[in-house]
């Protein structure tokens, strides 16, 4: 059966070690649908959380090539057990006329923050998982949709578990 | 005091320190202030090949023969990629490599600078790991760092680019060559997990129709002996993957040879018919499964792998043992012994089982039609049946990829680990030759053979001026069947006969002068009674510090049998060329 994972991976920050997880991924021929990585608390780690889809064995697979990674530290498919999973969208659309006010509306009921205004156009932040930005997207429609820019997925798990080295 | 040494001396000091006393390479700009640290030592002897591929085959070959890593050093842009092909064959079949690239300086990197290439970015996904050196200082712990990763877990090679600047001989740093080294994020497994070998252990016991399925991970992890002693111990029936070849000695009755594409009939017979798998050191790589949806209906898989991805990728394994094959295999033991003492194998199961596999062994599919006569030409089995014959079954053979190939596989009945060396994974034409150096180089005084054709002998023939200028007495047996063998073969079964690109016989060079004109022994044979003469002479003492090449003309529409029917499960084979009665339908 398909399902999404939700892939996070803690990795030591060395150079070129995006492009190792990144190949890793073009040379299987595994899909990234997000992909986000920063710095963590501990300098010489990053976390790298991405989005991917398959049945289990697949899922299973690509946490396994995850590992033959030299600099991974750990690998888990938030997907699996209880999470918070968050996404940042910047979502410009068009607002002029009577549409100014539905947008904002809009972006009230969907706890978006309006963050720049110009006469004709309303930015909006929308924080949430990426079902909640699609929903998003839709109410507003894709007519009114100037500019899109999404942080990809981050997610952490619930409770006092951590993914640790 | 702490020595103080430039980058390129720390680099030579760190292999030395190592243990590494060859390297194989070729100099070039980038690469020449650690030229010149090893000119001004004698520990350690460079090998100068005549291409950057032939330096990678010669390491790989090297490290397969000696289980210790080869070690390559190579210059930077084309240096390094010629060095691919060579990496990506030691990657796909998990061989130990070190391949020290040079690189334009740090201040010239990104610039698209004179042979600069991003060697990191192209060898990525083709290396277990790579390091880029930034600082002289740094060398020692990466060179000790490359060591450990090639050569623990599943092995395989690992790059270090080296800018010439950190090389500099003006720019002296400390050196102090690591004991051991840590690394927070690889720990490979060794020991495999307790209560699965016992679950493993009780499946094998219980199973009416066991067999057991070596890879290359039973003969690079040395662990032969602990399969011979339990395949003896059980009465269980063997079977060697390409790259397992030699892990069970292959005269040995219990052995039922290779299995897979060109694997024997009662290998296939007995994978698809068992009720029990016990896979080791093997990945059920296509070529062995056929249609993975139709591998083994009724077996119970386990499988025993030093890399979790191997587990599950193509066949989900019923008892997954992710170790090392020698532990594992003696964890095995261990609780076979203790089991045994409480209840003997079901012997009436297992003769009934021995009796099946040896109907179908007496079928015979390796020697269908095999009769030499004289004024016919040379069938290639049969020169390697007379290869085998006349070194006693026990040179180190090498090969290069295609026909001749499998006709070694099948007919050179390998009788102990680390002695067949080919190609297995990437399947890499121009192999055979500088492997059979390498191996040469690692034993002396061993016999040291290389069974080529002549597609493949002539992507690296630049070689034999190497081989002189070492004194490396390799034989070399071309099995010149004047085309492509392979392509061609498959032209006839799949493209009706329609050969495309893949015969040449116009254009053939003499091989016999070509070696001569190396400074070698060159022969030609064409007529099966001259056969065995040449071959005679070829390893007599006379030519024992010789490079002999012997370039035997051989039927050229022979084909490679049995073979997979593309799709089917593993009993599906075809055991002799269609149209001369013998086809093969499956049982």
């Amino acid at each position: 059966m398909q399902r999404r994972a939700i892939i996070s991976v803690l990795l030591g920050n060395e150079s070129g070690v995006l492009s190792r997880v990144v190949g890793l991924f073009s040379q299987r021929g595994y899909n990234i649908e997000t992909l986000t990585v920063a710095p963590t608390e501990d300098e010489t780690l990053s976390r790298l959380t991405m989005t991917t889809g398959g049945d289990e064995a697949h899922i299973e697979q690509i946490i396994k090539q995850l590992y033959k990674i030299v600099e991974v530290v750990k690998v888990q498919d938030l997907a699996e057990t209880e999470h918070i999973e968050r996404e940042i969208m910047l979502i410009k659309v068009k607002a002029t006329g009577p549409e100014r006010d539905e947008i904002k509306r809009t972006a009230d009921i969907f706890r978006g923050q309006i963050v720049d205004v110009t006469p004709d156009t309303y930015t909006v932040q929308v924080v949430g998982p990426s079902a909640k930005l699609m929903a998003f997207m839709r109410a507003v429609g894709n007519a009114k949709i100037l500019e899109v820019v999404r942080s990809g997925v981050s997610g952490i798990g619930r409770g006092a578990r951590v993914l640790g080295g | 005091m702490t020595e103080r040494l430039s980058g390129g001396d720390m680099l030579i000091r760190a292999l030395q320190d190592e243990g590494v006393e060859h390297v194989f390479g070729y100099p070039g700009g980038a690469a020449l202030h650690i030229y010149d640290a090893i000119f001004r030592q004698q520990k350690l002897e460079h090998i100068l090949v005549r291409h950057e591929q032939a330096a990678t085959h010669m390491a790989d070959g090297y490290a397969r023969a000696s289980g210790k890593p080869g070690v390559v050093l190579v210059t930077s842009g084309p240096g390094a990629t010629n060095a691919i092909t060579g990496i990506a064959t030691a990657y796909m079949d998990s061989i130990p490599m070190v391949v020290i690239s040079a690189q334009v300086a740090q201040e010239l990197i990104g610039t698209d600078a004179f042979q600069e290439t991003d060697m990191i970015g192209i060898s990525r996904p083709v290396t277990k790991h790579s390091f880029m050196v930034k600082r002289a200082e740094d060398i020692p712990l990466i060179v000790k760092k490359a060591f450990h990763i090639a050569t623990t877990g599943r092995p395989g090679p690992v790059v270090i680019d080296i800018p010439k600047d950190t090389t500099d001989p003006a720019v002296l740093a400390p050196y102090v060559y690591p004991e051991k080294v840590s690394l927070r994020s690889y720990n490979p497994a060794t020991r495999g997990n307790a209560r699965q070998i016992r679950k493993a252990v009780q499946a094998l016991l219980e199973a009416r129709r066991p067999i057991i399925y070596a890879g290359g991970g039973v003969v690079q992890g040395n662990a032969a002996g602990e399969l011979i002693t339990l395949v003896r111990k059980l009465n269980l029936p063997v079977t060697m993957t390409l790259m397992g070849l030699g892990a069970y000695p292959g005269e040995d009755p219990l052995s039922l040879g290779m299995l897979g594409m060109h694997g024997t009939y009662e290998a296939n017979l007995a994978m698809h018919e068992a009720d029990l798998v016990f896979a080791v050191g093997a990945r059920f790589d296509d070529r062995v499964t056929n249609s993975p949806a139709k591998f083994c209906p009724d077996a119970t898989i386990i499988h025993i792998d030093i890399d979790p991805s191997s587990i599950s990728k193509i066949i989900t394994a019923n008892i997954p043992i992710v170790g090392d094959a020698k532990s594992v295999l003696e964890d095995v033991l261990q609780i076979v012994d203790a089991e045994l003492r409480d209840r003997p194998v079901n012997k009436t199961a297992r003769d009934l089982w021995w009796r099946q596999i040896n109907e179908w062994r007496d079928r015979n599919g390796l020697n269908h039609h095999l009769k030499p006569e004289p004024g016919k030409r040379i069938l290639p089995q049969y020169a390697v049946q007379m290869l085998y014959k006349v070194t006693g079954g026990d040179a180190y053979i090498t090969s290069d990829v295609g026909q001749h190939q499998m006709f070694a596989a099948q007919y050179y009945r390998f009788a102990q680990p680390r002695k067949w060396i080919n190609s297995g994974g990437l399947g890499t034409m121009g192999f055979g030759l500088p492997s059979a150096m390498g191996v040469q180089m690692a034993h002396p005084e061993a016999t040291v053979a290389c069974v080529t054709g002549e597609g493949s002998f002539m992507m690296n023939m630049q070689e034999l001026s190497t081989c002189l200028q070492y004194g490396l007495p390799i034989k070399i047996m071309a099995l010149n069947n004047q085309a492509l063998g392979m392509v061609k073969q498959w032209q006839d079964m799949q493209y009706g006969g329609r050969h495309a690109s893949s015969t040449y016989s116009d254009s053939l060079p003499d091989f016999k002068t070509i070696a001569e004109a190396f400074g070698h022994v060159g022969m030609r044979v064409d007529r099966v009674e001259d056969l065995e003469p040449a071959v005679e002479k070829m390893f007599s003492a006379e030519m024992r510090n010789k490079l002999v090449l012997l370039d035997v003309w051989v039927d050229p529409e022979e084909h490679v049998y049995p073979m997979a029917i593309k799709g089917g499960s593993m009993k599906d084979m075809i055991l002799a060329r269609a149209g001369e009665g013998k086809a093969e339908p499956k049982e």
